[in-house]
């Protein structure tokens, strides 16, 4: 199975040629936007963090950023930091320009301020979006995609149509040779049991039972019910009754694949090893797609009950519901009505290829409702409070 | 239509497929149910007795513990299951 796609010079591919000016931090944040703006076809992400923020966390903010810059969907990286902020803007660039793309960076602090690195930025991002913009697709075997798998505002026609649908195809496209990525460790509490025995590798299983006994452990460490925040009231309006609940309609997701292994927030999906994989993420959809697209996902397909606008600003999100109502109520946001499942009996396996259908045409070049609408939520998982 | 749907046959809560109105009779595996209070459309009512402290299968998984007694037609939520998971509460 073929699609085009772009030809990063690591050999990857991306199924968008975005530039990115990328803050290392929240104060680099408005001036990298000022740039995107002037550039087009640029883009920049709202890194609310990268500054005084203790070791882990800042680690994680710095995985994250620089796994969007590494994101096969992104062709060119404009890093901008302020100077003094945690994450130093030549690092970041540097660990981007492993994956040979261009990458250049600026310093706001060095270049005198706000306007002059808003012109020192457009001044070296233009020529990089002017090449970009020469750069055709090419064929590549649908084995390069990495997909993410997510769902939110969930009800339990969740777990009834729309998660059965990608389940079927992202088993599809992991027989194809390609990558699915299930997260939201939150919402495997209950379900655990049965994805841990899909684990061929008794190591990873461990790693990926361990990712799951430690949210449960941080909950019941700080005294708290995680039933305040699980399900959602929306959740709950919507049927849900319990995480358990939740947890196991969400696991569909993963289809009938094995799994190929366990990965940290945002740690990079092997590139010798397609195959499914878990992610440790929050429940939180916009912390969870930003993690798994850092991983290098491409195209995120998101699955919502009770129905969600959210996008990202580097890579398609196809939006499916089981709701068939829903579908009616939020036609600007919805791609795929997989209600008709509950309300005209139509089968998993149909709607799942409709489903794949669309994942090719997105592939290649189709905008998703929510690209068309400029959504480009994005958010980093914290673990612990900023010192 | 059938209006319910039992996922798996060890199921004791069944979800419903569209609203149900208090009193409205239904079929499910050879068993006739009557619900005992109107339930919105995709929550679930119960097929069963579950004692306070049972155990409450969907999917033929456990989703939580009966907080009060249930009876068959009860409509099966918050009010009356609770999450055996997460519960830093229980630990003070």
């Amino acid at each position: 199975m073929k699609i085009k796609a772009y030809r990063r010079e690591n050999g990857r591919y991306g199924i968008r040629n975005h530039l990115l000016i990328m803050p290392t931090s929240v104060c680099a944040a408005t001036t990298a936007e000022r740039i995107a703006e002037q550039v087009p076809g640029a883009v920049s992400i709202p890194n609310q963090h990268g500054c005084c923020q203790i070791s882990s966390d800042l680690a994680l903010t710095q995985k994250t950023i620089v796994g969007f810059g590494r994101n096969a969907n992104v062709g060119a990286v404009l890093v901008v930091g302020l100077g003094c902020d945690g994450i130093q803007a030549d690092a970041a660039a540097a660990e981007v320009a492993e994956t040979g793309k261009p990458v250049a960076h600026i310093v706001i602090q060095d270049c005198g301020g706000t306007l002059k690195a808003i012109a020192r930025g457009v001044e070296l991002a233009a020529p990089m979006a002017r090449k970009l913009s020469m750069q055709t697709r090419e064929e590549c075997d649908i084995s390069e995609l990495i997909m993410g798998l997510e769902c939110g505002g969930s009800d339990p026609t969740s777990g009834l149509a729309s998660n059965p649908t990608i389940g079927y195809a992202s088993t599809r496209l992991v027989d194809y040779g390609g990558s699915s990525i299930l997260s939201e460790t939150t919402e495997v509490i209950g379900a655990e049991h049965l994805l841990a025995a899909r684990f061929a590798d008794p190591e990873q299983r461990e790693k990926f039972l361990g990712l799951v006994r430690a949210v449960e452990d941080r909950a019941i460490s700080l005294g708290e019910d995680l039933r305040s925040g699980q399900p959602t009231p929306g959740n709950k309006a919507g049927g849900l009754s319990t995480i358990e609940e939740k947890s196991l309609g969400c696991m569909y997701k993963a289809g009938a694949s094995p799994f190929s292994g366990a990965l940290n927030y945002a740690e990079e999906v092997p590139g010798d090893a397609h195959g499914l994989y878990f992610m440790d993420t929050p429940g939180q959809d916009i912390d969870s797609i930003t993690g798994m697209i850092a991983g290098g996902a491409q195209l995120i397909i998101f699955s919502t009950g009770r129905g969600t606008p959210t996008g990202s600003p580097i890579a398609p999100v196809i939006k499916i519901t089981g709701n068939p109502e829903t579908f009616e109520k939020m036609p600007d946001n919805i791609d795929i009505n997989a209600g008709r499942i509950i309300s005209a009996g139509a089968a998993v396996e149909q709607l799942g290829e409709e489903l794949f259908e669309m994942m090719l045409d997105v592939c290649n070049g189709a905008l998703t409702k929510a690209e068309s609408l400029g959504h480009r939520e994005f958010g980093i998982y914290k673990l612990t409070g900023t010192f | 239509m059938n209006p319910i749907l039992r996922i798996n046959g060890k199921d004791n809560v069944v979800t419903c497929l569209r609203p149900l109105s208090s009193g409205e009779r239904v079929e499910v595996d050879g068993m006739t149910i009557t619900a005992n209070r109107d339930i919105p459309v995709f929550h679930k009512m119960a097929i069963q007795d579950i004692d306070t402290g049972g155990v409450c299968y969907k999917y033929g998984e456990v989703i939580g513990i009966a907080i009060e007694h249930i009876r068959p037609g009860d409509h099966v939520h918050t009010h009356n299951i609770e999450s055996t998971r997460g519960r830093g509460d229980k630990h003070r």
